[in-house]
């Protein structure tokens, strides 16, 4: 078989996430065992079955900070998603010491044609009060909504560029403007599992020559009407009662898990190939060492139900393996989706144990949704992101709320140094779409 | 002809074909229509449009899913885009002989679509919106939305507007476990997704890949995003005359719908299960503008590396004849949507890249006929170049009766061409600046 023949390293990471723009913000809340989980800031969610949410305050995070002068007009046509991209990119760029059109310096580290750019997104959301805002304006003598009059007189109060605030390539678009990516860039929609499988995507194109360095991640924000009722519709929301407090509602592979909250985030990294990164004297952080995807079986054919055994997380997590060429024994540590909704949970349960055996037990989990919930499209990058500090600083981050899990080491414990040279994180995704990624500690 | 370049790598073949179209929903009956320049525009049946800009489009009629899967209860809550991709996949799935003895392990076999974001469900949305409206304080009021929308909405008809929802039915009807992605790179989705796959192959990483695209965008949004962003042709009057690419009075491009899917597998795998290659993928290239929100990189500069690339993989001399004589390929499958810019910016890249040569090389647009399928495009399209290969017969583009002067390649108007076809390149362009191109060639062992 024909194999991957350029090893590729990670340069940067980038992430924006509730606890603000930023690696280094998102890993001190970690490690403190913070969540970021509370009541929405734009809208009253009162009426769903939880109020909360993991959102980024607008104090720390505003996308005109983070773009270029020359494209902060063009921040009127981001929405949310576009912005957490956006600002996950430059934070990456600026961690892989890389030079960029954005710099508006004389030249550049990467050449452009060599430079990819692969950025999952989700499904994006209309901001409510834009388009309802339009939509009334179309109403008939009822007060109900006048397609004719829409189509007339209504749709004239939509911004004529109001579409590419919402098309998913629309991330990668912005991003790829402002640091003159023009190799290869994809745009990959598989809800959740959509960043491991562009990181997965990135380390091919850079394997088969087709590019040397790849941005390369996702960015969602679900802490909106339509994301929250969308999660509430696939049984992943946790129900809370009045008073509950929200710093403690998400539980991955807790007896008493009862769901997950929406949340917003970006991850990016900066993937390079080794000779390149080697050439440019760029110092790496960690090896993406092996990568692996694959489809799940799912009982309802939406996914809302995961496979039971987890087979297609296994299958996902052993082309991974098998790609790295590294045993199960190699691994010291694992960042799973861990949702903290229990079929979920489950699914992954059974198949850290397939994969892993007598050992599954012993391996510490990291657990990210109780403080970001869940970022959609950003949650696997945001994960690799964690797993390259990790590495970095051979320490494991705090672990919270989660008491009495069952064959997992994923109960609530304090940061502790560990030594650590491999980690794989892996994503499953409503929808039955998996990814694997083992990151390594750079030998 | 000789065998491709690159012979250390594993050969990719096409064994499996299907579509669902505005013009039909099997192989040949839309192939016949193409090459009599059959046009598939119409008043817009899905939603009351007769208010808006433009009133028409190319929709897909009298399909029923039904007729295509084993049990349709299955699919119960599919989505326009899972119907019209199951349509095309289970006819791709069945020319490949699957249907049949299906193949031995369904971990090598993967998926890979280009995908669009399903329908809204406009009334229920809509309603929730306005009835939830607070002009006081100019924002919807979320608990009203949620009271509003929860007692409206239906959790399927939701979830299946994820756009890898395709992906899930598709997964679930044909048993696939293999690698699975789906990419939404605006118009260039699926020739993308059918690049990938085609890489994945390559690399070992699966024997067969499900690969192409589908999607609708004729709906209240859809229409209304493209209207105000003046893409689409406004021509009510008379809609089989409306997507007129490379002719100087075109005006925009004419929404279609529908969906292409293909059977790849590495020739090992189709040899030793004695499947008929139908034709060979030796070169994809993908590239970004990186240029501007709204305009393509006037010099064609992204168009034109996606392009090269491929041929480069390909290895194919853009710029030299081939051993008859002929272009070094035979036959373009244009991006040409019918806008100003689109056909202008395309034509300019094929000649940055061919040449003199260019002018020698039939390229058309079958948008002129069944409209744009935007995510489902590329798939259709890269169909086409698999049935001009096959029959020594090319589409042509419709509704070319006044020709540009700026534009003076050969687009084949009003009229397919027999001639014979060896080697053809299929190319996509999406909003938003993503490039592919895929070389298509006819199997020869």
């Amino acid at each position: 078989m024909a194999r991957q023949t350029r090893s590729v390293v990670i340069t940067g990471t980038g992430t924006v996430t509730p606890f603000g723009l930023g690696i280094s913000a998102l890993w001190s809340a970690l490690c403190e065992g913070k969540s970021s989980i509370g009541p929405c800031r734009t809208f009253d969610f009162s009426g769903f079955p939880t109020p909360f949410v993991a959102q980024i305050a607008d104090e720390l995070f505003d996308v005109k900070a983070v773009v270029p002068k020359s494209h902060r007009k063009a921040t009127k046509v981001m929405s949310r998603d576009i912005e957490l991209a956006v600002g996950a990119a430059t934070e990456a760029i600026n961690h892989a010491k890389i030079i960029t059109k954005s710099h508006e310096q004389e030249s550049v580290t990467i050449p452009p044609g060599r430079f990819g750019c692969h950025i999952g997104a989700g499904l994006i959301a209309a901001e409510e009060n834009e388009l309802t805002g339009a939509l009334a304006s179309a109403r008939g003598a009822d007060g109900k909504f006048d397609i004719g009059r829409w189509g007339s007189e209504g749709i004239k109060n939509l911004t004529p560029l109001w579409m590419l605030k919402y098309l998913p390539n629309m991330l990668a678009c912005h991003v790829t403007i402002i640091h003159d990516c023009q190799g290869p860039s994809n745009t990959i929609t598989c809800a959740e599992a959509s960043s491991l499988l562009s990181i997965g995507e990135s380390m091919r194109v850079i394997g088969r020559g087709d590019a040397d360095a790849c941005i390369s991640g996702g960015a969602e924000s679900k802490t909106n009407l339509m994301g929250m009722m969308r999660q509430h519709y696939a049984k992943r929301l946790a129900a809370t009662t009045p008073g509950e407090d929200p710093t403690r509602v998400v539980r991955p592979y807790a007896p008493d898990a009862k769901g997950c909250v929406p949340g917003e985030g970006g991850g990016l990294l900066v993937l390079e190939a080794m000779d390149a990164a080697a050439a440019r004297g760029a110092v790496p952080l960690a090896e993406l060492a092996g990568f692996g995807a694959s489809q799940s079986f799912c009982p309802d054919t939406l996914g809302v139900d995961p496979e039971a055994d987890g087979q297609g997380i296994v299958d996902a997590i052993e082309a991974a393996l098998a790609d790295a060429g590294m045993s199960p024994d190699a691994i010291d540590a694992i960042i799973p989706f861990g949702m903290g909704v229990t079929l979920v949970d489950a699914a992954e349960r059974a198949a850290i144990h397939t994969v892993f055996g007598a050992r599954a037990a012993q391996i510490p989990i990291i657990t990210l949704t109780p403080a970001i919930g869940n970022c959609g499209a950003g949650n696997g990058a945001i994960a690799a992101a964690v797993a390259v500090r990790c590495l970095t600083e051979q320490r494991l981050p705090a672990r919270i709320n989660t008491v009495g899990a069952v064959g997992l080491d994923a109960n609530a414990c304090v940061t502790r140094a560990a030594k650590l040279n491999a980690i794989l994180v892996f994503t499953p995704s409503l929808g039955g779409q998996n990814a694997a990624a083992i990151i390594r500690s750079i030998a | 002809m000789s065998a491709p370049r690159n012979t250390d790598l594993p050969r990719i073949v096409v064994t499996g074909t299907g579509w669902v179209t505005p013009l039909g929903h099997d192989i040949e009956g839309v192939w016949k229509r193409l090459l009599n320049a059959e046009s598939g525009m119409a008043p817009i049946t899905r939603f009351d449009a007769r208010t808006f800009p433009t009133t028409f489009a190319a929709e897909v009629t009298d399909y029923d899913v039904a007729g295509f899967v084993k049990d349709v209860k299955v699919h119960a809550t599919a989505g326009l885009n899972s119907q019209f991709a199951l349509g095309s996949a289970s006819q791709a799935w069945k020319q490949a002989g699957f249907d049949v003895v299906p193949p031995r392990n369904p971990r090598r076999v993967g998926l890979y679509l280009g995908a669009g974001e399903g329908v809204l469900d406009v009334e229920n949305y809509v309603g929730s919106n306005i009835d939830a409206w607070d002009p006081a304080a100019n924002a919807v009021d979320g608990v009203k939305w949620a009271k509003a929308a929860l007692g409206r909405m239906t959790p399927a008809r939701e979830i299946e507007q994820e756009p890898n929802m395709p992906l899930a039915h598709l997964a679930r009807e044909f048993n696939l476990r293999g690698p699975a992605y789906n990419c939404l790179t605006a118009c260039a989705a699926s020739t993308q997704a059918i690049g990938e796959a085609f890489s994945i192959l390559r690399r070992g990483d699966a024997d067969v890949m499900m690969a192409g695209g589908t999607h609708t965008m004729i709906h209240l949004f859809g229409v209304t995003g493209f209207n105000r962003l003046t893409a689409l042709s406004e021509r009510k009057d008379d809609p089989a005359e409306a997507s007129r690419p490379f002719s100087l009075d075109r005006g925009g491009f004419v929404m279609g719908e529908g969906s292409g899917m293909i059977i790849l597998e590495t020739l090992e795998h189709a040899d030793a299960r004695g499947a008929t290659p139908l034709a060979e993928i030796t070169g994809y290239g993908s590239s970004c503008d990186a240029y501007r929100i709204t305009d393509i990189q006037p010099d064609g500069r992204g168009a034109a590396v996606a392009m090269d690339a491929a041929l480069v993989q390909a290895g194919i001399d853009p710029r030299a004849h081939d051993a008859q004589g002929r272009p070094p390929i035979q036959y373009i499958s244009a991006h040409g949507t019918g806008t100003k810019e689109n056909d202008s910016i395309e034509t300019r890249a094929v000649k940055r890249v061919f040449g003199d040569i260019a002018k020698e090389i039939p390229m058309s647009s079958i948008k002129s006929m069944m409209g744009h399928l935007i995510a489902a495009a590329g798939s259709v399209e890269f169909i086409t170049c698999v049935l001009a290969i096959r029959d020594g017969i090319v589409p042509p583009t419709r509704n070319l009766t006044t020709p540009d002067p700026e534009l003076d390649l050969d687009y084949v108007p009003n009229t397919a061409r027999r001639l014979p076809v060896d080697v053809c390149i299929s190319n996509n362009f999406g909003f938003g600046g993503q490039n592919d191109s895929l070389v298509v060639r006819r199997f020869v062992r």
